[in-house]
């Protein structure tokens, strides 16, 4: 506990000496800050290691409840995926770091966001909770106006979230005062011994307020308006942190209060869960191949990587009590593996995409183009990523998909019907964004590095600063290890999801460097795997290198007889994905305008030609619109009753005394 | 544990090996086989069946050409395409039910290391900075997208049935139980697992592998920059893929043949078993071939929907008739 506290010591320190003069503020707050994130890893990895649960207790903080800290398993598990994370983006920002991200108050609110960031899952009392809780939303919705002069999108993405999160945490706070009816008492243990007292109706609500609050976070369909909007518009340290830690804590509070403080509840709230999560992974793999904004196109597939996630919550909450602990085990250990590795692919994309908008100026992928000849490292390193969210064997994201499959498929032996639906929505949910993902990261991989380059801004782009790509290539690391031998931290994440469903039973699988159902059939040896396909690399090689002695001749491509081809003849991202778009119309409302002028003199040739094509989120429009326009409406209606003449203000006065008279009499 | 290591250095891993060679040598056949029905359904003499082999062995012997803009991914993706491909065939079940890493040989290893493949193919079809190039891809991927689910999903069906997703021990517990072959949930599952393989290995009606036209190619459109070598190796790639899921279909609704047992007898007649099974598939294939035309892009969803459909009821009849 004191090594986490003294590394939350180190981030404060890092809050303070964001106020050095400019020379020196970048890298000393960050290696404070990246100092706190190794000290806390290494607390938290402690915790998983030895299982053995910390706390901390102190009045000093908050006088009248009380500070208090817990770290056990389950929270070390998020920790430590939070501080890879924060490590690396401190790290990186020491390379990336000009501009308004520079300023005092911007370095100061990124590291006090990373420091809630590290405290949230250790909190152990409603109190303490709220109050990271509110620092961890605060200063990310600073930190997304940082740019604010550039982006005038920045303003409206701030607003969307500050209202979504408030909303958020006014209903997080709302559920867990539920839950204090019966005790009293506000820290998780009290909540936890009288959690059984409570009427279900109370548990019911409770859960359902909180499961709003915290799915909201963790961007689940239809709640998630706020987060393509805000990640893309923040700095990219700041979007990698949110996008692989910030959502996470979604997942983490509805795993804390659900599963541990609730003991489970009922089968309903997890079906809830499952469907939210199968929502947001279609919905967020169809917008993924759709988006030509490169960190948009990240943002989405956040969406939909945690809504894989919520499916495997959901499916060991409704298993939890259904004779099969070991495969409610599993399907939340699938969950917990695929945040740690969410946390590496997707904290090393958007680090890459940051090096891409720092090199070329732009995000838009119709713009770049060509960089594998310019960027090589940061070309691999996304690379890597993007194969690993796509989920190619040996590495990250394909261990923990097939952990997930497994969780579903072996809960089919006598589950409940409505259980049973669950699952199979959950399968149907995970084969489907498959080939979604791979059709949106190979457009980004495709179109943003390989070909030629589109613009100017991507001609000239240099590799970035080497600090950026250690942080990247740190990041890209997570694939591999967690990819290759994920057997390694099973027992890590096993504890992890004992502690979630506060069991203690055996581990699902087996020792070893791959993944063993230990009692049900199903095995992966990613290792061997490897060792395989580089045998028959080995062996192409040597075939391939007796038969073809010259070097490549470079050739003009084919190009129908014409010989010029420029780098505008290309397929663009939004005609790779058109296809797809086509076929969702009705789910991606696309708006598409072709507008022909046609020349005065004949009606045969045209004089100019435009065409517009725009996919917006249509929950967005067609569910908050409505509601916010009624809202401005009722406001602007209201607007009329004051129209400045003194006269009808001293009537409504006298109106309203005569009515308090009536009433009072 | 040394005499399980003494079976797989012996047994599985020789027979692994004679699963990837038979493939790359069969897969290429398949292709001349089919290319010889029609040649035949239209009065033609056509090509003799080895004629895929023997391209593919001329196109190893011409020189490299590489297109100017093209950066390193070209000549990677056919090494790639090979490499995830052979892998899964020499973890699947195709001539022994005890290949080397069958333990591995998850269904969802061999459609994700199928889909490697195809991203692999789709990045250096986008490599070139080409509008044909891109326009496979984008198609191609978009194809992959909706048939992958059909595929990984009709696998399913068969899974919930035997307990489990590996799929060695799918094909041995679908041989100890031979009624379940005929259960409608399998035969569901076979009508969508042939439109995947339909679409997969990019026959008519889902494209046409013959064609001349760069705006109406797929596949073709995606690997028109390659040459020499390289398109050797990624023709071959093509043609094991195919061979690769005519067997697990083969094997998958009709096991029998397959070495289960671990002799060397066995070993052969699984060999000659799986030979006369995807023969039968690729002549049922070109059949479906000779009497369609090509599908419009755009109504192919549609049929890739319905194959996603049938695998789902697949499975809830499977679950519900269990």
């Amino acid at each position: 506990m004191t090594l986490l506290l003294v590394g939350l010591g180190f981030c404060l320190l890092g809050v303070l000496t964001s106020a050095l003069p400019r020379t020196y503020r970048v890298p000393v707050t960050a290696s404070c800050a990246a100092l706190g994130c190794a000290l806390a890893f290494c607390a938290a990895m402690r915790v998983l290691v030895t299982g053995d649960t910390v706390s901390f207790h102190t009045t000093l903080i908050l006088p009248l409840n009380g500070f208090a800290m817990t770290l056990d398993p389950l929270g070390a598990l998020f920790i430590v995926a939070t501080a890879l994370v924060g490590f690396a983006s401190c790290v990186y920002c020491i390379g990336y770091v000009r501009g308004e991200l520079q300023s005092r108050s911007a370095m100061g609110l990124f590291v006090a966001f990373i420091l809630s960031l590290l405290a949230v899952p250790a909190a152990s009392s409603i109190a303490t909770l709220m109050l990271f809780w509110e620092l961890m939303a605060v200063s990310s919705m600073l930190l997304i106006v940082v740019e604010h002069r550039h982006r005038r999108e920045a303003r409206d993405a701030a607003l969307w979230y500050g209202v979504m999160t408030q909303l958020g945490a006014a209903s997080i706070l709302l559920g867990l005062l539920l839950l204090t009816l019966r005790g009293g008492g506000q820290t998780f243990t009290e909540i936890k011994s009288h959690a059984d007292a409570l009427s279900p109706i109370v548990r019911s609500s409770a859960f359902m307020l909180v499961l709003l609050g915290f799915a909201s976070k963790a961007g689940a369909v239809p709640l998630h308006v706020w987060l393509p909007k805000a990640h893309p518009e923040a700095p990219s340290p700041v979007s990698a942190m949110m996008s692989s830690s910030m959502v996470a804590m979604g997942v983490y509070g509805i795993i804390r209060v659900g599963d541990d403080l609730l003991h489970g509840g009922t089968v309903w709230w997890w079906i809830a869960v499952v469907a939210l999560g199968t929502l947001s992974a279609l919905y967020g793999a169809l917008h993924a191949t759709t988006s030509t904004d490169i960190k948009r196109l990240l943002a989405y597939s956040t969406i939909d990587i945690l809504g894989l996630v919520l499916i495997g919550v959901g499916a060991a909450g409704a298993l939890r009590d259904t004779g099969h602990p070991a495969v409610a085990q599993l399907a939340l250990m699938a969950a917990l593996l695929l945040v740690v590795a969410h946390a590496g692919f997707k904290g090393a994309l958007f680090l890459g995409a940051g090096a891409v908008e720092r090199a070329t100026g732009t995000r838009d992928l119709d713009q770049l183009g060509g960089l594998i000849h310019r960027m090589p490292v940061t070309t691999t390193i996304f690379a890597l990523s993007a194969c690993s969210i796509m989920a190619v064997p040996t590495l990250s994201g394909f261990s923990s998909e097939w952990l997930l499959l497994q969780g579903l498929l072996h809960g089919f032996t006598d589950a409940s019907t409505p259980t049973l639906i669950a699952l199979l929505v959950g399968i149907v949910a995970l084969a489907l964004t498959g080939g979604l993902t791979a059709v949106a990261f190979v457009k980004a991989l495709g179109i943003g590095f390989l070909g030629q380059a589109r613009t100017l801004g991507a001609v000239n782009a240099t590799e970035v600063a080497p600090t950026m790509q250690i942080a990247m290539a740190l990041l890209g690391a997570v694939s591999i290890v967690l990819g290759l031998v994920p057997g390694l931290v099973v027992p890590l994440i096993n504890r992890a999801a004992q502690s979630g469903l506060s069991r203690s039973t055996m581990s699902p699988l087996a020792r070893g460097t791959g993944l063993v159902l230990a009692q049900l059939r199903g095995a992966i040896q990613p290792a061997f795997l490897f060792v395989g396909a580089a045998a028959v690399l080995v062996a192409v090689w040597l075939i391939n290198r007796r038969l073809v002695h010259r070097s490549a001749r470079r050739v003009d491509a084919w190009g129908c007889g014409r010989d010029v081809q420029t780098a505008r003849m290309q397929y663009t991202a939004t005609s790779f994905g058109e296809p797809l778009q086509r076929v969702f119309a009705d789910v991606l409302r696309p708006q598409s305008d072709v507008e022909l002028t046609h020349v005065a003199e004949s009606r045969y040739y045209e004089q100019s030609l435009k065409y517009q094509n725009q996919v917006s989120d249509a929950v967005e429009q067609f569910g908050y619109r409505p509601v916010i326009d009624a809202v401005l409406r009722g406001g602007k209606a209201a607007r009329r009753i004051q129209n400045g003449s003194i006269h009808r203000y001293l009537a409504f006065g006298f109106v309203a005394l005569l009515v308090v008279l009536v009433v009072l009499a | 544990m040394t005499s399980s290591f003494t079976a797989t250095l012996a047994y599985s891993m020789p027979a692994s090996a004679l699963q990837i060679v038979l493939v790359a040598l069969g897969g290429p056949l398949l292709l001349g086989l089919m290319a010889k029905i029609r040649a035949r359904a239209e009065g033609r003499v056509g090509a003799p069946i080895s004629q895929p082999l023997k391209d593919i062995r001329k196109l190893l012997s011409k020189e490299r050409l590489h297109a100017r803009h093209a950066s390193v991914v070209l000549p990677l993706a056919p090494i790639v395409i090979l490499a995830a491909t052979a892998v899964a065939i020499g973890i699947a079940p195709l001539i022994t039910t005890h290949p080397a890493l069958g333990a591995s040989a998850d269904i969802l290893v061999i459609v994700y290391l199928l889909l490697t493949g195809s991203v692999a193919g789709a990045l250096a079809g986008l490599d070139t900075g080409t509008a044909f190039g891109g326009m496979g891809a984008s198609r191609a991927m978009t194809i992959g997208a909706l048939a992958e689910p059909a595929l990984l999903v009709a696998v399913i069906a068969l899974s919930i049935q035997a307990g489990t997703s590996n799929l060695p021990a799918i094909v041995s517990s679908t041989l100890a139980h031979p009624n379940w072959v005929s259960g409608p949930s399998r035969l569901l599952a076979l009508v969508a697992l042939v439109i995947v393989i339909i679409a997969e290995t990019g026959r008519l009606p889902v494209d046409n592998p013959a064609t001349h036209l760069e705006l109406t190619m797929i596949h073709e459109a995606m690997i028109l920059e390659y040459a020499g070598p390289e398109l050797a190796l990624v023709t071959l790639g093509g043609a094991m893929r195919l061979g690769l899921l005519f067997s697990l279909v083969a094997n998958l609704f009709f096991p029998w043949g397959i070495g289960s047992n671990g002799s060397l007898v066995g070993l052969l007649v699984g060999v000659l078993a799986l030979a006369l099974k995807t023969s039968v598939i690729a002549v049922g294939v070109s059949l479906i071939e000779i009497h369609s035309a090509k599908l419009r892009l755009f109504r192919l969803p549609e049929l890739l929907a319905g194959a996603f459909v049938m695998s789902v009821l697949a499975v809830i009849t499977g679950l519900v008739t269990r």
